[in-house]
């Protein structure tokens, strides 16, 4: 909700709505909540979605899933790239939002989404060299050939963090997205607002619908619907409470879900990445050839 | 009786140098356990082969404290050249005492001589002589500049293949430098008892490995103990969920190798012969106690009578019997009660209408015996085309289209292995693209190697084992 | 499959199979038509079936029945009137102190020779083959072919083993050799056929199906794998290819035919492998000299050994058993 001063014009204020298979609809449930910034000043109404949002937006990650995992490396690279474009054009609306939700200098916030349209780039980078990287060639003790490549996991839920708005969110979906898989998101509960213009900008990125789904809600409402659910592969429970996440990690353990170990406290987001989230929603797989005449 | 009768060709029992009594091995050194003794049985004869000293939990806390002792005093401080060279040691006298542990192997686990001889074994120290390698190279794995061991690993494993799941768990832990407390299968325990022998003889500091025969119970006590920093489990699925249940929220990294229900698919240009030779490996090694086994073959309409009359005549030269005897191809079931699922299961075969076949091999009077078995018209919605049977049964399916096959072969909530048949190249990296399963045998099946990554996609379980991918379940990355 | 029998088949072409030979592209689609073989799986199921291990009676049979099944064989430039009668007599008695020893099959020789056989193995029930058709290497011209044939024939052979043309194989002219085996086996008349693929110059398992396939519709009564004058000759696994051809055939048409491989089988231990590959492979019916045969000289007496091993209880020694 940025506002010039300058003017006496009247801004025209945005609703902020879900993103669920490449469109903006409100949530199922009708609901909204109310965002502040830290100091209880009103930002917007964030839609408050439901299990049933969740529920449709796994059903669109899923059927995502197919061409995303499909497409080539390198053109998941541009996508992402693409994501990292289209953010930089909107850099101030961000910039904003950010210092609004996380009560941030204007300073302070612009490291925040240069890291995050930088974070992007990373793991653009990285689509077309994970498998060469974590793939090998197996010298198995017999006439075959047998390689190892790393395969999108599926569907990943994933509960962003409560305390970064924007660059907390970046680092746990790009991940997901450079893997291959797709992804339900909930994002911050308290600071949605960066994750909503995320959603516009991955709307107007290339990046086909429903591949990646952003929820606005809260972690400890949706967590376990995205953690019980049979066609949800993975999940990330990082913005969830220590002691949710134990639940979640439980009811996960019903579908054999891959569940990350994220530290208790939310990290320092701005330390260059490695490669372990990747892998989290990478799987190996193997195969095996004769070889002879 | 046909003209060309193979005379009975056993390994003798005693070069498995039975003893009466087995104990745990805790600390470096055979104690008794506190848990109350069980009985190991000859799943041919039902005879008594040994008596074995279990754990009990303060038996497991106690291997803990071992492990812990000797992962802090001794083995993460150690170099890791000097740690390969114990893993070398052990390869060596797995390879030097190979002919007492299949014995051993088959007397215990019922599986024939010539598996445990050819494979379980040869491949158990395969494992150790490959995982040496990696114990003073790990920065060069790709984890990092110098990867750190994770401590104290809790491993469970199965009885389908009680040696070789063995040194699956074990080999990459010390490889990396964690310390192991193992519980071997109830039902199994003996050829890990005989390790603990060989981690004697390779003189391995006492701790490194520790070894606690029990039951259920004891593996859950393990697995429960807060002092690990690992967990790593084969067995079923059921197992798995409710050891995911347990460890979720702990600070211990896991890593389960669960159940399967491969789709093997012929297509009609397959190389037929081989194609059933793989068939026939897939479902009927080791009775089919084995996770990856192709339990259900889906074959292209316009060959299925073809197959399944090659099929049929094949499977009937499957010799069943003694698992000593050399020429055995199928051994005994490894419990009654894993014979009594499996009898469950090929009844709902019979109730829900599909055509059964049996070997019309003989079959032994005493013994936990199963004939190999087909089951034709067999669809989607049947159980035994959805459940694990875990045994020498076979599901087959028909498809028309390639489409059709991956449709029906990813129908399932497990992925871990898959089989493709056919001669075109193309259509075997299409079709391995597009199966959802952690390993792929293209023109072969069943084919294991410490060198090549093993595990499972979805509800088959999660992390590999075997090659660089297996040394992350052991590394803190 | 055509019910009706095409004008061009050959009337013994069983029905389900008289349209492939109709004309080249027929034949060619057929044979190209037949499953591809893996070789790594075929060769890893011989060498799983090398492991059956066979002890006692079984030996005891098994030994006994590879005798029977051995076309004692001598192929050399050398070979004399002399050599010739020497490998009749053994063929007759391989173990003159064991009257229970069984004979041998045959006794192969080239056709001059075969009158010399006919005359030494008269009434001992033990047949003579003559190879023919400019062997080993049949690059000569039809007429010689035939007329080696023939020559054979009338010496009195009861068997003829021929070779296939190898060169018109390779190019693919699959007609020209169907076409010459029947012409042979026309020659032969009484005599029963013997064609040999010379897998060693094949190269694939491919081609040795491709070429048993089209030995056996040419009205072989064996396929053979090899001269023995080729490396490879015999392998475990070829015998495997040609075995389940020759079951496959059964199956679609009702006929056995037999299978003879020869060349570099030298120990008893390897022809019990071969035993049990006949068993598993093609079946049981099969185990009969009738159609199973080792082409082979050296092999007699091993075999030889280790029946006197088996009989007597102890190890026997090469000085034990007749050099010919």
């Amino acid at each position: 909700m940025s506002e010039s001063p300058q003017s006496d014009r009247i801004p025209v204020a945005k609703t902020y709505k879900l993103y669920i298979g490449g469109a903006f609809p409100r949530s199922e449930s009708g609901r909204v909540y109310p965002v502040a910034d830290p100091q209880g000043k009103f930002l917007a109404n964030a839609a408050h979605a439901s299990r049933k949002d969740v529920r449709d937006a796994v059903v669109v990650a899923r059927k995502a899933f197919a061409g995303w995992s499909g497409a080539t490396a390198y053109n998941r690279g541009q996508v992402l790239y693409r994501v990292a474009e289209m953010m930089e054009g909107r850099r101030e609306q961000f910039v904003s939002e950010v210092a609004a939700s996380e009560g941030l200098t204007a300073h302070l916030a612009e490291s925040l989404v240069d890291e995050s349209i930088d974070r992007w780039v990373w793991y653009a980078g990285w689509t077309d060299k994970v498998a060469s990287v974590l793939g090998s060639a197996n010298p198995v003790a017999g006439p075959y050939f047998s390689f190892t490549v790393p395969e999108p996991t599926g569907v990943v839920g994933v509960l962003a963090p409560q305390k970064s708005s924007l660059l907390g969110l970046v680092s746990v979906l790009a991940p997901v997205l450079a893997s291959g898989s797709t992804a339900v998101v909930v994002s911050s509960a308290g600071r949605p607002l960066p994750a909503i213009t995320l959603s516009e900008v991955l709307a107007t990125s290339d990046l086909p619908g429903g591949v990646a789904n952003v929820l606005t809600g809260r972690a400890a409402e949706l967590g376990p619907w995205l953690a019980s659910h049979g066609d949800v592969n993975a999940l990330d429970p990082a913005g969830a409470s220590p002691e949710d996440r134990v639940k979640l990690a439980r009811d996960a353990a019903g579908t054999v879900k891959r569940v990350l170990t994220v530290p208790d406290d939310e990290p320092d987001w701005t330390v260059a990445p490695d490669l372990s989230r990747l892998r989290r929603y990478l799987e190996a797989k193997t195969v095996w050839h004769p070889h002879g005449v | 009786m046909g003209i060309f009768e193979y005379a009975p060709a056993p390994e003798s029992r005693d070069i498995a140098n039975l003893k009466d009594h087995y104990r745990p091995f805790i600390g470096g050194e055979f104690v008794d356990g506190s848990g109350e003794p069980l009985k190991t049985v000859n799943p041919a004869t039902e005879e008594i082969l040994a008596e074995v000293g279990t754990a009990s939990v303060s038996d497991v806390d106690a291997a803990v404290r071992a492990a812990r002792a000797a992962y802090e005093s001794v083995w993460s401080k150690m170099p890791g050249r000097e740690r390969a060279k114990y893993l070398f040691r052990i390869a060596r006298l797995i390879q030097e005492r190979s002919r007492e542990l299949a014995v051993l192997e088959s007397l215990d686990n019922g599986k024939p001589i010539k598996e445990s001889r050819d494979s379980d074994v040869p491949t158990a120290a395969a494992h150790f002589f490959y995982h040496a390698g990696w114990a003073d190279k790990l920065e060069y794995a790709g984890y990092g500049p110098d990867p750190k061991p994770l401590g104290v690993a809790g491993q469970v494993i199965p009885w389908n293949f009680p040696l070789l799941m063995l040194a699956w768990k074990i080999a990459p832990a010390l490889a990396t430098g964690n310390t192991v407390v193992l519980k071997p299968a109830e039902t199994t325990p003996l050829t890990a008892l005989v390790f603990a022998e060989i981690c004697q003889q390779a003189e391995l500091p006492p701790g490194v490995v520790n070894i606690l025969p029990g039951a259920g119970d004891i593996g859950a006590a393990l697995v429960e103990h807060g002092d690990l920093d690992k967990i790593a489990f084969t067995g079923s699925t059921e197992v798995g969920k409710l050891i995911q249940r347990t460890v979720a929220g702990t600070r211990k990294k896991l890593t389960l190798e669960l159940g399967g229900k491969a789709a093997n698919v012929v297509f009609d240009d397959a190389p037929l012969d081989q194609a059933v030779e793989g068939i026939v490996n897939g479902i009927f090694f080791n009775q089919g106690h084995v996770c990856c086994a192709g339990s259900r073959l889906l074959v292209q309409e316009s060959v299925a009578e073809e197959v399944l009359e090659k099929l049929r005549y094949r499977v009937s030269t499957l010799r069943l019997g003694d698992p000593l005897d050399k020429n055995t191809d199928i051994g005994a079931i490894n419990s009654a009660e894993q014979l009594a699922k499996i009898r469950g299961l090929v009844e709902s075969g019979d109730a829900e209408g599909a055509q059964r076949w049996t070997s019309p091999c003989p079959v032994p009077d005493r013994g936990f015996f199963f004939a190999p078995t087909v089951f034709s018209e067999v669809h989607q919605s049947m159980r035994i085309a959805r459940e694990e049977i875990f045994g020498p049964v076979l599901s087959v399916l028909t498809f028309r289209t390639p489409d059709e096959a991956v449709a029906k072969a990813n129908n399932t909530p497990y992925g871990l292995s898959a089989g493709i048949w056919t001669e075109k190249g193309s259509r075997i990296l299409w079709m391995a693209n597009k199966l959802r399963a952690g390993v792929v045998w293209a023109n072969t099946f069943n084919r294991f190697d410490p060198a090549a990554p093993f595990g499972g996609y979805q509800e088959s379980g999660f992390g590999r084992e075997g090659g660089r991918t297996g040394l992350e379940a052991y590394l803190s990355v | 499959m055509a019910t009706t029998t095409s004008p061009q088949a050959e009337p013994d072409t069983p029905a389900p199979l008289a349209d492939v030979t109709r004309d080249e592209a027929s034949l060619r689609r057929f044979l190209h038509g037949l499953p591809g073989v893996d070789q790594v799986g075929v060769e890893q199921r011989a060498a799983a079936l090398g492991t059956r291990s066979i002890k006692k009676d079984a030996k005891r049979w098994a030994l006994d029945t590879a005798i029977s099944m051995v076309d004692l064989t001598t192929l050399e430039g050398a070979d004399t009137r002399g050599k010739v009668r020497g490998l009749a007599a053994k063929a007759q008695r391989p173990d003159p102190e064991r009257q229970d020893c069984p004979r041998v099959a045959a006794v192969c020789v080239y056709p001059d020779l075969v009158g010399t056989a006919v005359e030494a193995l008269k009434g001992s029930g033990v047949r003579v083959a003559s190879v023919a058709t400019g062997f080993p290497s049949g690059r000569t011209s039809r007429d010689v072919k035939l007329a080696d044939t023939r020559l054979a024939v009338e010496y009195g052979a009861d068997e003829v083993d021929m070779v296939i043309d190898r060169g018109a194989f390779l190019e693919g002219r699959y007609l020209d050799v169907f076409e010459e085996i029947r012409a042979i086996k026309a020659a032969s008349g009484e005599a029963h056929l013997k064609v040999i693929l010379e897998t060693g110059e094949l190269a694939t398992y491919d081609n040795v199906r491709r070429a048993s396939w089209l030995a056996l519709l040419a009205g072989a009564d064996f396929i053979k794998t090899s001269t023995g004058k080729v490396s490879p000759a015999a392998t475990l696994p070829v015998t495997h290819v040609m075995l389940q051809a020759v079951h496959d055939w059964h199956g679609q048409t009702g006929q056995l035919r037999g299978v003879k491989p020869a060349g570099g089988i030298r120990t008893a231990k390897d022809a019990i492998k071969y035993l049990v590959a006949v068993h598993e492979v093609a079946g049981e019916q099969w185990l009969t000299p009738e159609l199973f045969r080792f082409g082979a000289s050296s092999l007699l007496n091993d075999l030889l050994l280790q029946r006197r091993t088996q009989v007597d209880g102890h190890y026997s020694g090469p000085d034990y058993v007749t050099v010919d």
